[in-house]
């Protein structure tokens, strides 16, 4: 291991799907207590990187290390739950761990939706489920969450107190966090370290440095990249899932 | 003497709805019907090669089944083509071929009728103890896949990462889907196996509120629409197999106004 903090890291991850190279020599690494933002365009290798770090997929070649006895929470890009499968949240808590019933309403009061436990899921919302998948990693006390596009399905202003959420979490349980996503302007506050990749890692570093990186310029466009300054203003209020200005938080 | 015959034929088709009605489920909840049918029709391969290695013919369908899912298996990795047109493809020509190796096989006399549309009547001892095996397998491997099971259904790579073998677990339903197929082929025949599977658990859905509570009606509907075929078959002297899938589509009829006052009352 490269370091006693990291909890997990790629080095030279290469992997072809069919014909395409879709990582091409990928390093990255993730610390205790860390949260590293994935960006890049559709088809970059984001989600493929992360199967490769959960061992979902094996790499051509490259090494995937891991600290020893990891607990890892994963929040896949989509979980369709088939409205045919009659299934409560409280069921997919416990489909792979048991956990008692106060286990299960303590999770989910984390995540701001314990009213929801008896719930069927395929007739939550996009936000409620993302919110029901995250207590459902936290239930098996994990060291790091790895989260594909967390807020999928999450209303334009869920989406912010959805980071804010991830950042809290981050702070109360020390867990590092990877996570996958399309929103720069709202990721780039809640990071300290973003990694540009496009089949290889384009620029990384803190979100500030990237943001005036040619390379990360080169990929989404001036206009892009100009709308990151209007966005990092200081949050002096949150907003609750229906967009409300909330309390806020300890 | 002709009770004994009715009993074992209810006792035949009993044991094949209760063992269908939990695979059924996870066969609606994971999208396999067509996968079922494709099984279902290469069981008449097994047949043929039952016959042609001297095997009961159950072992021969067992085979024949494996071997259709372990191509699909393959195919899904190498081909272009969707899931539905290999699917197609497969059934299709397992069944035709089944005809084709059956039909060289004059000194065998083969009952190409039952084989197709079943024949509960003609169940005997041997056809009794097959199906009772069968039950008894699914049952117990289910009670250990059940939860393992469930996991994968829901998302395949959420269970991977969270240490599920999901592989061995997708490999292991499909063998009892094909243990299932033998079964159920003395009951309604190679042509309606997957209505077994499929037609008692989509009717159990409104009912249910858990996986559990499903597989638990539609092995209660499975139950009936064979008792109500069965009866029909014999005061109308009609096809026993079609008469029991009639019985479980009339239940499913029923079922769609029933389901929606269900639905509707307050929990």
């Amino acid at each position: 291991m490269v370091d006693a903090r990291t909890l997990i890291a790629g080095h030279r991850l290469t992997l072809r799907l069919g014909r395409h190279l879709v990582l091409n020599g990928v390093g990255i690494a993730v610390d205790a207590g860390q949260i590293v933002t994935l960006i890049g365009p559709n088809g970059a290798g984001k989600s493929t990187l992360v199967k490769c770090l959960l061992g979902l997929l094996q790499p051509e070649s490259g090494t995937v290390e891991r600290q020893p006895g990891l607990r890892i929470g994963y929040l896949p890009q989509r979980v369709p739950v088939d409205p045919v499968l009659p299934l409560d949240v409280g069921r997919l808590l416990t489909l792979t761990r048991r956990a008692s019933a106060a286990e299960q309403r303590g999770v989910l009061e984390e995540v701001g939706v314990a009213h929801l436990l008896r719930a069927q899921v395929s007739e939550l919302s996009g936000g409620e489920l993302q919110r029901v998948l995250l207590g459902r990693a936290l239930l098996g006390h994990p060291d790091l969450l790895v989260l594909d596009e967390p807020t999928q399905g999450v209303d334009f202003s869920g989406q912010s107190e959805f980071y804010r959420l991830i950042a809290r979490l981050r702070e109360r349980h020390g867990c590092g966090v990877l996570m996958v996503s399309h929103d720069l302007h709202l990721v780039m506050a809640a990071t300290d370290r973003v990694i540009c990749l496009n089949q290889h890692v384009c620029c990384a570093g803190e979100p500030e440095s990237v943001r005036q990186h040619p390379e990360y310029l080169a990929l989404f466009g001036p206009r892009v990249a100009a709308n990151l300054a209007v966005y990092a203003h200081h949050h002096d209020h949150a907003h609750d899932l229906s967009g409300a200005v909330a309390e806020p938080h300890e | 003497m002709s009770e004994e015959f009715i009993l074992r034929a209810l006792a035949a088709g009993i044991g094949v709805a209760l063992l269908s009605a939990p695979l059924g489920c996870f066969v609606v909840w994971r999208r396999m019907a067509y996968f079922g049918e494709a099984l279902a029709h290469s069981a008449l391969l097994g047949v043929a090669l039952g016959v042609l290695l001297g095997l009961a013919p159950t072992l021969g369908i067992v085979a024949a089944c494996m071997a259709v899912a372990l191509l699909l298996f393959g195919l899904q990795r190498r081909s272009d083509l969707a899931t539905d047109t290999l699917l197609g493809i497969l059934s299709h020509a397992a069944l035709a071929s089944g005809l084709v190796a059956l039909s060289f096989m004059q000194d065998v006399r083969v009952d190409l009728f039952g084989y197709l549309f079943g024949d509960l009547l003609a169940v005997g001892r041997t056809d009794l103890a097959w199906i009772g095996a069968a039950l008894g397998v699914v049952l117990l491997a289910l009670l250990r896949l059940w939860r393992p099971l469930l996991a994968v259904t829901v998302h395949a790579d959420l269970a991977a990462a969270e240490g599920l073998p999901v592989e061995r677990i997708r490999l292991a339903f499909m063998l009892l889907i094909a243990v299932a197929t033998a079964a159920a082929m003395k009951v309604v025949g190679v042509l309606l196996v997957t209505s077994l599977l499929v037609i008692p658990a989509a009717t159990a859905r409104r009912f249910a509120r858990n996986p559990e509570q499903m597989a638990l009606i539609a092995a209660l509907l499975g139950v009936l629409a064979v008792v109500f075929g069965l009866g029909a078959s014999l005061r109308w002297d009609t096809p026993s197999g079609p008469s029991i899938v009639v019985a479980a589509a009339l239940l499913f009829a029923l079922s769609l106004p029933l389901g929606l006052a269900f639905a509707r009352a307050p929990r």
